[in-house]
């Protein structure tokens, strides 16, 4: 059996005895952007955490390149929800924390020169010297994203990113990130309940029905042609098709599926689909509706 | 709001009025009143001047005033153990007071960082430090008089004793309320633990354990009057003992005020300090 390049093998999660969601198995490819859509309580933020390797699964394992997860790495840089900027420092100090954890042989110079690189490449060159509390949502964002990216992680790990910013910011962050990290030049995984983002970024949408006992319920594979932008997504074929299912999904199958777990369910053979693509696969979705 | 009440210099301006307004009061309060008459001369002389010319003992605004003035004007004359300028008495006050904060700071910053990052550490000693913490710092002035057996040195442990508890409690309390996204960033950072303690949780928790040396000099210069007052010797809290027994409240009151002017200024001074570590989300 060949292992994708992050494989995710039967991991769980347990609340006293009641499992938050149990033997999740999947994987994400060298190149891939992974998005997992699912409604509050099944664990998504859990899950992130356990990549990121800031929690331990109560079962299963998980295994990057060769590698069991043993602990965080900075190989899996994250991005967190709330920025999680040190007000303390500047948003160049900031991206300079990291890289010095990522070089710590580099002279001050190499690593000021670095991050003043990376703000730039997010549109913070002028910033630079402003602490997170003088910048808005957006740009502490950026800072994040700078930071994150600055650390050239095989990995790029994101927990809702742009949840917290209004919806002219985060589109204009979105296509900002289809910039930097879309293209297969950087594997990411995603949490987000964002459907319209998870179509722009994503390679694979995996959906989590309703917790407790969340499962994936099914991948999604996104086949809209990339390059992607917001301005023309919605007029590509496909687009609305690929859309209604996700929809469908989060309105009222994620919330069946959780009641009705068939008998012989088992977490290794999740149904893998394109909704967006005109063919066969269309017959096998109606089989999945409710 | 008329624009006086929201000027700046509207508070300033009014706490001027009021001062001038309380020195006045005082001044009337306690002027010369009428002599009395129809005294026994005998008793006369016994009580002295308050009840032969009616006159206060309270020395009015412009007696302290002068005291004050002649204080300013010569603040460091040594006239033998029991006349030393008052500038000298301060300085021997701020001497104990800042040996003593800064043992405490050295003793309680690194070990309210280990309570605050250890849960385990914080439960086994929250017990002492809950019994010790009220105890009056003058209540170890014997135990310190028989162990240390020098005045001096005493008075300097019991400003230690009563600084660190402050400092203490509020180290670890900022320290093991550090956010938890913050660690979070810095264990994907794989930080290690030297660093995560002088770069992540230090600057995370100084303004807690700023608002705790504030605290702690507070007390420290409200107890080093006292404590000065049992030891004897040298200090501002002698000196107002010494003056108690000269009966001359003039001094009295000005030392009140010296030791009033000091505690502020250490407030604000550190304060100062405070501000300069202190980060807004």
């Amino acid at each position: 059996m060949t292992r994708p390049y992050l494989s995710i093998e039967g991991i769980s999660r347990l609340y006293g005895t009641r499992p938050v969601f149990r033997d999740l198995w999947f994987g994400v490819e060298r190149g891939e952007f992974c998005c997992l859509i699912g409604h509050s309580g099944c664990g998504k933020t859990t899950i992130l955490n356990i990549l990121a390797g800031l929690e331990a699964p109560d079962g299963g394992a998980l295994v990057m390149d060769g590698h069991e997860i043993a602990g965080p790495s900075l190989d899996r840089a994250v991005i967190f929800q709330s920025h999680a900027l040190y007000p303390w420092l500047t948003a160049l100090e900031n991206v300079a924390f990291a890289l010095r954890s990522r070089h710590p042989a580099w002279s001050r110079a190499q690593i000021l020169a670095r991050a003043h690189q990376a703000l730039e490449l997010v549109g913070l060159k002028d910033a630079a010297h402003q602490k997170p509390s003088e910048l808005s949502g957006g740009m502490k964002q950026r800072v994040g994203i700078a930071r994150a990216l600055s650390l050239e992680p095989a990995m790029l790990l994101m927990d809702e990113p742009f949840s917290a910013l209004d919806a002219l910011t985060r589109g204009a962050l979105q296509d900002e990130v289809v910039g930097l990290v879309g293209g297969g030049r950087q594997t990411a995984f995603m949490i987000t309940h964002d459907v319209d983002e998870a179509i722009l970024l994503a390679d694979r949408i995996l959906l989590m029905t309703n917790g407790p006992d969340a499962r994936l319920a099914e991948i999604v594979v996104n086949t809209l042609p990339r390059p992607r932008d917001r301005a023309s997504l919605h007029r590509q074929p496909g687009y609305y098709p690929l859309r209604n299912h996700i929809v469908d999904f989060l309105v009222t199958r994620s919330r069946v599926l959780a009641e009705t777990r068939p008998a012989d369910w088992t977490g290794r053979n999740v149904p893998e689909i394109s909704p967006a693509t005109p063919h066969a696969d269309n017959k096998s979705l109606e089989s999945l509706a409710p | 709001m008329s624009s006086f009440s929201r000027s700046r210099m509207a508070a300033p301006f009014l706490s001027v009025v009021l001062l001038t307004l309380l020195l006045i009061a005082w001044q009337l309060a306690v002027r010369d009143s009428a002599p009395t008459a129809g005294l026994d001369p005998e008793y006369a002389k016994l009580m002295g001047v308050a009840a032969t010319t009616g006159k206060s003992a309270i020395p009015t605004p412009i007696d302290v005033g002068r005291k004050l003035m002649a204080a300013v004007a010569d603040p460091f004359y040594d006239k033998g153990p029991n006349d030393k300028g008052v500038g000298t008495q301060l300085a021997f006050s701020l001497a104990r007071v800042l040996l003593g904060f800064g043992l405490a700071a050295i003793v309680a910053i690194p070990m309210g960082f280990l309570i605050g990052m250890s849960p385990l550490a914080g439960a086994t000693l929250n017990p002492f430090i809950q019994v010790l913490k009220p105890v009056s710092p003058l209540a170890w002035m014997p135990l310190a008089l028989y162990t240390i057996k020098d005045s001096a040195q005493s008075a300097i442990f019991v400003i230690f004793i009563c600084s660190v508890w402050p400092m203490l409690v509020n180290t670890a309390f900022g320290v093991a309320g550090v956010r938890r996204e913050w660690l979070n960033v810095a264990r994907t950072l794989e930080v290690g633990a030297w660093r995560r303690a002088v770069h992540v949780i230090l600057p995370a928790a100084a303004p807690t354990i700023f608002t705790g040396m504030r605290i702690s000099i507070g007390i420290a210069w409200l107890v080093i009057v006292a404590a000065e007052m049992l030891v004897g010797g040298t200090g501002i809290g002698y000196f107002v003992w010494n003056q108690w027994n000269n009966l001359s409240l003039a001094d009295i009151l000005m030392g009140i005020l010296l030791i009033g002017l000091v505690g502020m200024a250490l407030d604000r001074l550190l304060a100062l300090a405070a501000s300069g570590v202190t980060w807004r989300e």
